[in-house]
């Protein structure tokens, strides 16, 4: 039930737990439990997902061809096998997109005067 | 793993999980469990299992959601790349739906749903009856003294009320017209328990009502353009004015359709002194708590002390009683049901053949779907998602057969009998939706999930290595859906036979005279404008010299009742020197006709004379008889010249005519005796007995003739209206207008039964072809005969044809003895009709054979052997 092979564009704007999780994955191969701990470390503790949105993002990334499942190893002696997940070239390039979709949004914000501290 | 203290919670965890679909659980169940496991040791149990709520809930939700988009989406995909398959199933789906939702709407409007009046199970109908019981329905009408009686000495009942019928001409604007109208009793609108949509209703307490009126909201809008200042203006009613007091609701109907007013019914002491006299209806209402049954066991009481008390009038009155709900004749019923009955088997028919026709698909899919598993889509995954698209069809499906059905409503309005105080044509209202979302649903998981459930179970390596020559399993699979179909288009075939068989048996029936050419029409002549029977003679007299003038006209008469439709009209006859014999069991139909009647009708006058003009009051009392009369009272004996008594009158008997079918055709009928309209009885005659229909026989004029005969009655009486102008031939033609409406619609069934099948056959032996053109392809190189290959796989056809037409027989004779109430003396077994049917099955199977047998013939030895 793959979707027909998307282009960037026609996943912008990435909603937020995707971008995070492609961040969190960009560093390298993860399983589920660690990227919610890897986001929530990354954003001070402001975001920490959910597992059943994380898992449900997961599922969805795969099917998009964001990220893809890398064969189960162990981590530990007496760990069971886990889930690893790995960016694709495709979720890296959607990715920088909607970094790039981002900083020009930024750039607008601050072309019209608004500044963070105003806020 | 988890300590001891953890497991209860991650059991718990584990149960909620379920509320994901079960492919998203098989990926992910223990990557959640983990992390919720990690969760309980970072936070503490309550935290975590709190979390765990809050997000699995909405989660799988979403999740399920995603799922069905996706589904949904590639369903339009693939629909869109194989649309002469879409529209094949929307178009079989919307036939099993629309039959079902439309017969189904009928059934549920006349036999279930409760009738529009408060507390409407607690209403029931009372009429006189045999002593005995027996009969259906209202089988006499009440005398004002035994209403009174029943009324005032019971105790089950709340409340009684008494109507009765009579139509009253209305002069208002324009030509007078003639409407039907119903005096009821100021008890009956309180018992049904309807407040008027304007004014208010009778009123027992108010003698002014006497010259009230309340208005029907048909007549209302037709007549006075729904004014709401209608209360208290004056309308004239047979010459009478009447105030009006009120306008009922829309939906109001009572006793039936059609009734455009209400007027007061009063009885006056002198109404309660002839219990003979017998003319109400009577409704009552149980009282709360009271059953039926006890009701009835009360009123055999009262009629019994009824009979003792006054056994010169009483003693064989029993009397009818029934549920207002119940008023349905029992062949209309088992009508009803025999079609409910069909659009049933129409639904297995279409769900046969959706399931053959995804079958097939699922056999050209099998390669795609082994693919699929082997990639990793689980088998959960791949059933659910052959679901969506099944149900997706189905669901089309259902919206098209909701349009079918709107358009064979009108088709089926005859079906609903005239007795019930319901509209004369249902409409599709939320119930049918919701019948027809059922019937889809029923359809999309029928047809689905067999071929889902096998695609399935196909493991995926077997389905790659067998390819599209997928198992004898499926191939028989699918033999039996088709001998399903051959069953259920044998099983119509024959009741539709049946039924057929039924009718033309009907309309064999000899009524008696020759209604072709005949024009009838009615001019009702209102009392007490008319109370004078010169008045009356006068009136028949001009209108029927001037009309017999007209040019084209050959006979004309004027009658109190046509045959077919005045059907009572009962008298008690005595005969000198015979035992005194009972009104009620052996009565006569007795007409009051003009002369040229018989002429008119082309009944036969085998002895003696017609009715002439010169049959006047100051001459001899004479009567004319049906041969069946002379048979009953003087067998081989020459009547003419003989007396009897009759309405407390001695007639000498004048003439002998043929019999008629007066109650219809599939009635039997009492004997008749005609009486010169010119001579009625000293206590003059009921609004029953007033001669009112003419009788016209002018075959090349036709309905043409109508204005001219306007002109002639505007002439005689400005004021009267004519009404009721029918062809004598229609009037016939009613006595089966139910059957061949139902007839219609079982015989359409039954066609659309047998082309389906026809195609299953096609389908599935084209398919077979396809699969086994390897094998028929090494036996043509062996030397087999092509003609030879061709007789098998129309032997095959013939072999499915066989396989259905056994159970559908059994089915078929099964279905005919719980109809032969309908079937008029056809018997269930009959060798025509069974064998007609099955040889237009087996036909139909040879037909659809011979595409795919000819193509088994033409396969090429070489080109199918290089194929693989």
């Amino acid at each position: 039930m793959r979707d027909e092979p998307n282009s960037v564009d026609d996943l912008l704007p990435l909603p937020a737990a995707t971008f995070h999780i492609l961040l969190a994955l960009a560093g390298g191969d993860q399983h589920g439990y660690a990227i919610i701990q890897d986001v929530e470390a990354r954003t001070s503790g402001d975001l920490r997902l959910s597992a059943g949105t994380l898992y449900r993002s997961l599922a969805r990334m795969v099917e998009q061809g964001l990220i893809v499942e890398v064969a189960k190893r162990r981590t530990t002696a007496d760990d069971e096998r886990r889930r690893y997940y790995r960016i694709t070239p495709f979720g890296t390039a959607v990715a920088r997109a909607e970094m790039r979709r981002l900083t020009e949004l930024v750039r607008l914000a601050r072309a019209s005067g608004l500044t963070p501290e105003t806020a | 793993m988890m300590a001891g203290p953890g497991r209860p919670a991650v059991a718990l965890y584990r149960a909620l999980l379920r509320l994901y679909p079960a492919s998203f659980r098989s990926d992910y169940a223990s990557e959640l469990t983990r992390t919720f496991e990690e969760n309980v040791r970072d936070r503490g149990r309550g935290a975590a299992m709190l979390t765990a709520v809050a997000d699995v809930v909405p989660n799988a939700i979403a999740v399920h959601w995603e799922i069905l988009v996706q589904d949904l989406r590639y369903t339009a995909r693939t629909l869109n790349a194989s649309r002469g398959f879409a529209l094949a199933a929307v178009l079989v789906t919307a036939l099993g739906v629309g039959a079902n939702t439309a017969t189904f709407s009928v059934a549920d409007f006349v036999l279930v749903r409760p009738l529009p009046f408060k507390d409407p199970d607690r209403l029931v109908r009372l009429c006189e009856g045999p002593r005995e019981g027996g009969g259906w329905g209202c089988m006499n009408e009440l005398s004002p003294a035994n209403y009174r009686d029943v009324a005032t000495s019971t105790r089950s009942f709340e409340a009684w009320g008494a109507f009765t019928g009579g139509d009253v001409n209305l002069v208002s604007t324009g030509e007078p017209v003639r409407i039907a109208a119903t005096r009821v009793s100021a008890q009956v609108f309180p018992i049904l328990g309807v407040s008027p949509l304007v004014g208010r209703v009778f009123d027992s307490t108010s003698v002014a009502d006497a010259a009230s009126v309340v208005l029907s909201h048909g007549l209302w809008q037709s007549h006075f353009g729904g004014d709401d200042r209608i209360v208290g203006t004056t309308l004239r009613l047979d010459g009478t004015p009447y105030v009006v007091i009120g306008v009922m609701p829309a939906s109001f109907r009572f006793p039936g359709e059609g009734v455009a007013l209400w007027l007061p019914l009063s009885l006056r002491e002198e109404d309660f002194l002839d219990r003979r006299d017998t003319y109400l209806q009577s409704i009552g209402r149980l009282k709360n708590g009271v059953s039926f049954e006890q009701g009835r066991a009360e009123l055999s009481t009262v009629f019994a002390r009824l009979a003792r008390d006054y056994p010169e009038t009483n003693e064989e009155t029993g009397f009818s009683f029934f549920r207002q709900r119940d008023y349905v004749f029992p062949r209309n019923r088992l009508m009803l049901l025999a079609l409910a009955g069909a659009s049933l088997c129409m639904l297995v028919l279409t769900c046969a053949n959706l399931a053959n026709l995804l079958l097939a698909r699922a056999a050209g899919r099998e390669r795609e779907l082994a693919v699929r598993a082997a990639l990793g889509a689980g088998r959960d995954r791949l059933v659910r998602q052959m679901l969506t698209e099944s149900v997706a069809l189905a669901l089309m499906g259902g919206v098209a057969g909701v349009l079918a059905a709107a358009l064979a409503m009108p088709l089926l309005s005859s079906l609903v009998p005239p007795t019930l105080p319901i509209a004369s044509e249902p409409g599709l209202d939320r119930r049918a939706f919701a019948f027809a979302a059922l019937f889809s649903a029923l359809t999309g998981l029928g047809f689905g999930l067999i071929p889902a459930l096998r695609v399935g179970g196909v493991t995926g390596f077997s389905a790659m290595r067998e390819g599209a020559r997928g198992g004898a399993r499926r191939q028989r699979l699918r033999t039996v859906l088709v001998a399903i179909e051959v069953a259920v288009s044998v099983m119509l075939l024959i009741s539709s036979g049946l039924l057929i068989r039924a009718i033309v048996r009907v309309q064999a029936v000899d009524p008696g005279f020759v209604p072709d050419g005949v024009v009838t029409l009615r001019t009702a002549l209102p009392t007490p404008r008319y109370d004078d029977p010169a008045r009356r003679a006068n009136f028949y007299d001009r209108v029927l010299t001037n009309v017999r003038a007209l040019p084209g006209v050959e006979q004309a008469a004027y009658t109190s009742g046509l045959p077919m439709v005045l059907t009572g009209g009962i008298a008690g006859v005595a005969i000198p020197g015979q035992e005194v014999r009972s009104a009620r069991r052996e009565g006569v139909g007795i007409r009051f006709v003009s002369s040229q009647f018989f002429g008119a009708l082309r009944i036969p006058l085998r002895r003696g004379r017609d009715v002439e003009d010169t049959d006047t009051p100051n001459r001899a009392l004479v009567a004319v008889v049906s041969e069946s009369f002379v048979q009953h009272y003087w067998p081989n004996t020459d009547p003419i010249g003989k007396t009897f008594e009759i309405r407390s009158q001695t007639r000498t008997v004048v003439g002998v005519v043929g019999d008629i079918k007066v109650r219809g055709l599939e009635r039997t009928n009492e004997p008749q005796v005609y009486i010169p309209a010119k001579q009625p009885p000293d206590s003059g005659l009921g609004g029953l007995y007033i001669p009112k229909d003419l009788v016209i026989r002018a075959p090349r004029q036709g309905l043409a003739i109508v204005p001219a005969v306007r002109e002639i009655v505007r002439q005689v009486d400005p004021e009267q209206p004519l009404s009721n102008v029918r062809m004598m031939a229609e009037v016939v033609g009613d006595q089966t207008a139910t059957r061949t409406a139902q007839l219609r619609v079982l015989g359409a069934l039954a066609i659309l039964a047998l082309l389906l099948a026809g195609v299953g056959i096609h389908g599935l032996l084209a398919f077979t072809v396809a699969q086994r053109s390897r094998e028929i392809g090494v036996r043509l190189a062996l030397g087999a005969q092509p003609s030879l290959v061709a007789r098998m796989i129309v032997s095959d056809a013939a072999r499915m044809a066989v396989l259905g037409v056994v159970p559908g027989l059994l089915g078929a004779y099964a279905a005919g003895r719980a109809m032969s109430a309908l079937l008029f003396g056809v018997r269930p077994a009959d060798p025509l009709t069974i064998s007609a049917a099955a040889a237009l099955c087996l036909a139909t199977a040879v037909l659809g054979s011979v595409r795919p047998a000819l193509r088994a013939a033409r396969v090429d030895p070489m080109s199918a052997l290089r194929a693989e």
